[in-house]
C-alpha cells in the first residue's frame, strides 16, 4: 500500500500526529477494545437468535446437540485456550525483546488455529455426510457404513423450495420419549399427516411447552439416548452452521494477522520493543478464543 | 483583504509558503493514498454528494410518478424499485456517512488543535470500505436494482426476483466504513485533546460526533450480522427468517430496527452539533447551557437503543411491550427539547447575523421542531394505528431527516467552505438558495403529513381522485427543491474558481480550527494550543481590513510554537 510517509527524523514507529510513544499505544490499544466490541455485538446477533429460537423450542436444542461430537468440540477448546496462551506468552517475548521466542510463539499460534479448522473440517464433513445441514439443505440420512447411527424417521423435506411436512403433531410426550435403535435396521414409519391444504400456510409448530418455560419440570432424558426428532429440528443445524461458519472466518483472520506479524517481525519491527502490533493481534485471538468457549457452551453441552 | 483578481492557477491569498492541503501532492493517487483527515473528509464530500444527486434523481422520478394517478411516467414495478433506491441510497450512502465522514473527518482535528485523526490508515480504509459499498450498490441496480423498500423485510426481501444479495452486501460493507469512522473519532477525541480542553470545554460539535461515534460502534455491528443472515438466507436458505423453514420473520424486524432506530440518531446527533456551533457564532452570544446540550447527547445515545420497538406496535407486539416502547419513546423527546430551548436560549438578545448558515440554523428549529413533535403522534400507541405506514410517516422522517439531518449538513457546508476550500461564496445567491429549500420542502412534505392523516398509504403507485392536487402540490415543492440545490451548486462551484479568497476567519468563531489558515496546510498548525472556552467570542475583534476576524490577544490560546509541519 503507498502511504505517505511522514518522516521528521524521529522515532520512525511514532506517527507524526502523536507526540509521544505512549500516546500512540493507548490509542492503538482503545481503538483495538472498541473494535472488539464491534464483534462480540456482531456475534451478538446470532447469540439472541439462539436465545430466541432456543427459549421457543428447547426440544429442538435438546434434540439437535446430539448430533455433534463433544469430544472433537473439547479437543478443539483445548486447542484455542493452548493457543491464548501461547499468544500471551508472545507478547511478553516482545516486550523483552526475545525475537526468535516471539517467531516460534507465534507460529505455535498458527499451527493451534490450523489444528482447529482441520478438527473443524472433520466435524462439518460428518456432518455433511448425513445431510445434518442448515434448514434449506436439511436432509437427514443414515449413513450405512456406520455402525452407531440414529433411527432414521420418515421426515420428509423438500430441500430447497421448503415445502416441510412434520409427520409429529403431538410435540409434549416425544422429548421424553427418549429412543434409540442400533443398529440401523429397523425404522419407524410414523402416519404422515397430509399436507396442509393451503401452500401457503405457515407451518411453524406450536412451542413444545406452553408459557410456563423455564419453570415446568424438566424431561426426563436417557444420557445417551436420543429423542424422536422433533418438529424444526433443522433450525438448530442452520444456527450451528452459521455461529462456528462466522467463527472459523474468524479464525482465519487470526491466521492473516499472524502472517502478517511474522512479516513484520522479519522486517524488525519487533527489534526495538515495539510490541503494539503483537498486543493488538493478541487481543483479538483472545476473543475469538472467548466466543468458542461460549459457542462450545451453548451448542455442544446443552444437556 | 481588497478583492484580488485571482491569478492563473487560483493560488488564494494568506498561505503559507509550504502550500495547503489542497496543492500539496497532486494526482489522484495523491488524494485516493492521502492519510490526510482534510483530504479524506473532502473525497467523502464529493462522494457523498454524488450519491445525494443519485437518490435525488430517483426521488424526483417518484414524485413525476405521483402528479397523476395510475400509469405517469412508469410501471408499477419500475416504481417499486426507484422509492426503494432513493431510501437505499440516501440512508446508507448519503446520510448515514453523511454529516461525520465529511464534515466530521474534516473538522473534528482542526476543532481538537490536531494534525489528523488518531488512526489516519483507518481512515482511509472507511473510504475505501465506502467506495466498495457504493460499487455494490451501484452493481445492484444495474443488474436488477432492489424493490423491497430500504428495509429489506422479510419474507419479501428472501422471495423477490431482484438484487438483494448484492444491495445488502454493498450495505453490509458500508456500515464497516461506518463503523470504523465511529472507532476513529472515538479513539481521537479521548486521546487527542489538546491541553486544556476537558471534556467539557470540548466545542459542542465534538460531543455531538462522539455521541454518534457511540451508536456507530454499538449498533451498526447488529445491522452487519442481520444483513449477513438476510445473504445468508436466499443464497443457502438458512431458514432464520422463514417460517416455512421453522423461522420467524419478525425477528428481522427486531434485529433490524435495533441498528436502525439508533441509526437516526447516527444521523441527527451531528446535525445538532452543528446547530450549536452555528447558533452561537451568529447570534455573536455565548451557548447557552452548554453541560445541558452536551449531556443531552449522550442521553439520545442511550435513549436510542431503547425504542426500537415502536417500529413494530402493529407487528403483533404484546400489548406490555407496546406501552413500554411508546413510553421510552416519548422520553426520546426530552433531551431534544432541552437542546432545541438551549438554541433558542442562545438566539435569545443576540445579536443575529442572518447570513447563510444561519439561515438554515432558522430553518432546522423550524422544521425539527415540527418533525420532532409529530415523532410523538406516532409514537402514541392509538394515533399510531391510524397513522401507520401512512404518508404522515413519511413526512414525518423527512421533516427529521431533511428538515433536520440535511439542512444542518447544508448550514455546515455553508459554514465551514471557507475554511475548506479557502474561497467565499455569493451570499445572496446563498440566501436565494436557502429560501427555495426551505419553501420547497415544506410544500413537499406538508402536503404528505395532510395526505397521510387522510389515509393516504406510503409507498402506493396509484391513488384515489380526492388526493390528485395535495400530490401534485407535493410535486411541485419538489421541484422547488431541486432548483434550490442547482442553484447551490452553481454557486458553490462557482465560488472555487472566481470566489473572494477566504479569511482565516470569515464568522467570528472561536473554535479552533478558525486558528489556522484557510485552506489549512498539510499539518494544520505550527503550534500546540492551550484551549479555552470554545464559546468565548468576547476573546474576537472584526479586521475590516481582512474583512475577517482576529483574535484580541493571539498569545493567550497558544502553549507553545513549532513542533512537525
Amino acid at each position: 500500500m503507498a502511504s505517505q510517509h511522514h518522516d521528521d527524523g524521529h522515532d520512525p514507529n511514532l506517527a507524526h500526529h502523536f507526540e509521544s510513544p505512549d500516546q500512540q499505544r493507548q490509542a492503538s490499544k482503545l481503538g483495538m477494545w472498541l473494535f472488539l466490541a464491534t464483534e462480540i455485538l456482531f456475534f451478538g446477533g446470532l447469540f439472541v437468535a439462539y436465545t430466541v429460537y432456543r427459549g421457543n423450542h428447547p426440544e429442538v436444542f435438546i434434540f439437535g446437540a446430539h448430533f455433534l461430537d463433544t469430544a472433537l468440540g473439547a479437543l478443539n477448546t483445548v486447542v484455542l485456550i493452548f493457543s491464548s496462551f501461547t499468544i500471551a506468552w508472545a507478547v511478553r517475548a516482545a516486550q523483552l525483546k526475545q525475537i526468535k521466542l516471539l517467531k516460534w510463539l507465534i507460529v505455535a499460534t498458527m499451527l493451534c488455529a490450523f489444528v482447529f479448522l482441520g478438527v473443524k473440517y472433520v466435524e462439518y464433513s460428518a456432518k455433511w455426510k448425513h445431510g445434518l445441514l442448515w434448514a434449506g439443505s436439511y436432509n437427514p440420512h443414515v449413513d450405512h457404513d456406520e455402525s452407531f447411527e440414529v433411527v432414521e424417521h420418515e421426515t420428509e423435506i423438500d430441500a430447497p423450495g421448503g415445502e416441510v411436512e412434520i409427520e409429529e403433531t403431538d410435540e409434549v410426550q416425544h422429548v421424553a420419549e427418549g429412543e434409540i435403535v442400533e443398529p440401523v435396521a429397523t425404522e419407524i414409519v410414523t402416519e404422515p399427516i397430509p399436507a396442509p391444504a393451503d401452500p401457503d400456510r405457515s407451518t411453524i409448530a406450536p412451542a413444545a411447552r406452553g408459557p410456563e418455560g423455564l419453570a415446568g419440570p424438566a424431561p426426563a432424558t436417557d444420557q445417551d439416548a436420543i429423542p424422536v426428532e422433533p418438529a424444526n429440528a433443522m433450525v438448530f443445524f442452520s444456527i450451528y452452521f452459521l455461529m462456528t461458519g462466522l467463527h472459523g472466518i474468524h479464525v482465519l483472520g487470526g491466521i492473516g494477522a499472524m502472517l502478517w506479524l511474522l512479516k513484520c517481525l522479519r522486517r524488525g519491527d519487533f527489534d526495538g520493543g515495539h510490541f503494539t502490533k503483537v498486543d493488538m493481534v493478541a487481543l483479538y485471538w483472545h476473543v475469538v478464543d472467548i466466543i468458542w468457549i461460549y459457542l462450545f457452551l451453548l451448542l455442544y453441552l446443552i444437556d | 483583504m481588497a478583492v484580488d483578481s485571482t491569478t492563473a492557477d487560483g493560488a488564494a491569498v494568506g498561505l503559507t509558503q509550504q502550500g495547503n492541503y489542497l496543492t500539496t501532492g497532486r494526482g489522484v493517487l495523491s488524494w485516493l493514498f492521502t492519510l490526510d483527515h482534510k483530504r479524506i473528509g473532502v473525497m467523502y464530500l464529493v462522494a457523498i454528494t454524488s450519491s445525494f444527486f443519485l437518490g435525488g434523481v430517483f426521488a424526483l422520478l417518484v414524485r413525476t410518478e405521483l402528479l397523476t394517478p395510475g400509469a405517469t411516467i412508469m410501471t408499477a414495478d419500475t416504481y417499486n424499485k426507484m422509492f426503494t433506491l432513493h431510501g437505499a441510497v440516501m440512508i446508507f450512502l448519503f446520510i448515514i456517512p453523511g454529516i461525520p465522514a465529511a464534515l466530521g473527518n474534516f473538522v473534528l482535528p482542526l476543532m481538537l488543535g490536531a494534525k489528523d485523526v488518531a488512526l489516519p490508515r483507518l481512515n482511509l480504509t472507511s473510504f475505501w470500505f465506502w467506495m466498495i459499498g457504493a460499487v455494490f450498490a451501484v452493481v445492484s441496480i444495474i443488474i436488477g436494482a432492489v424493490d423491497t423498500g430500504w428495509t429489506f423485510y422479510t419474507p419479501y426481501s428472501t422471495t423477490t426476483g431482484t438484487a438483494v444479495i448484492s444491495m445488502t452486501l454493498g450495505v453490509f460493507i458500508l456500515g464497516f466504513s461506518s463503523i470504523f469512522t465511529g472507532l476513529n473519532f472515538i479513539v481521537t477525541i479521548h486521546k487527542m485533546r489538546p491541553e486544556g480542553m476537558t471534556w467539557f470545554k470540548m466545542p459542542l460539535l465534538l460531543w455531538g460526533l462522539y455521541s454518534t461515534a457511540i451508536i456507530q460502534v454499538l449498533a451498526t455491528p447488529i445491522l452487519g450480522i442481520t444483513l449477513l443472515l438476510l445473504v445468508a438466507e436466499r443464497a443457502l436458505g438458512v431458514g432464520i427468517f422463514d417460517p416455512t423453514l421453522g423461522g420467524d420473520p419478525v425477528l428481522f424486524q427486531h434485529f433490524f430496527w435495533f441498528y436502525s432506530h439508533p441509526a437516526v440518531y447516527i444521523m441527527i446527533l451531528p446535525a445538532m452539533g452543528i446547530i450549536s456551533e452555528l447558533v452561537s457564532v451568529f447570534s455573536g452570544k455565548h451557548i447557552f447551557g452548554y453541560r445541558f446540550i452536551a449531556w443531552s447527547s449522550i442521553a439520545i445515545a442511550m435513549f436510542s437503543f431503547l425504542v426500537w420497538g415502536h417500529h413494530m406496535f402493529t407487528s403483533g407486539q404484546s400489548g406490555i411491550t407496546n406501552m413500554i416502547f411508546s413510553a421510552l419513546t416519548f422520553s426520546v423527546a426530552i433531551p431534544s427539547a432541552v437542546k432545541v430551548f438551549n438554541w433558542l436560549a442562545t438566539m435569545y438578545k443576540g445579536s443575529i447575523r442572518l447570513a447563510t448558515p444561519m439561515l438554515y440554523v432558522l430553518s432546522f428549529l423550524f422544521l425539527f421542531a415540527i418533525g420532532g413533535l409529530t415523532g410523538l403522534f406516532l409514537g402514541a400507541l392509538s394515533t399510531d394505528i391510524h397513522l401507520h405506514d401512512t404518508y404522515f410517516v413519511v413526512a414525518h422522517f423527512h421533516y427529521v431527516m431533511f428538515g433536520g439531518t440535511v439542512i444542518a449538513f447544508l448550514g455546515g457546508i455553508h459554514y465551514w467552505w471557507p475554511k475548506m476550500f479557502g474561497r467565499m461564496y455569493s451570499e445572496r445567491w446563498g440566501q436565494v438558495s436557502a429560501l427555495l429549500v426551505f419553501v420547497g420542502f415544506n410544500l413537499t412534505f406538508f402536503t404528505q403529513f395532510v395526505m397521510g392523516s387522510h389515509g393516504m398509504p406510503r409507498r402506493y403507485y396509484n391513488y384515489i381522485e380526492e388526493f390528485t392536487a395535495l400530490h401534485q402540490a407535493s410535486t411541485v415543492g419538489s421541484y422547488i427543491l431541486a432548483l434550490g440545490f442547482f442553484i447551490m451548486a452553481g454557486y458553490l462551484i462557482h465560488s472555487l474558481f472566481r470566489g473572494r479568497p477566504a479569511p482565516d476567519n470569515p464568522w467570528g468563531s472561536a473554535t479552533l480550527e478558525w486558528e489556522t489558515t484557510s485552506p489549512p496546510p498539510a499539518g494544520n498548525f505550527d503550534c500546540e494550543f492551550i484551549a479555552g472556552d470554545p464559546y468565548d467570542l468576547e476573546s474576537l475583534r472584526y479586521d475590516p481590513a481582512i474583512q475577517g476576524w482576529v483574535r484580541k490577544d493571539p498569545q493567550s490560546i497558544i502553549l507553545s510554537q513549532g513542533g512537525a509541519h
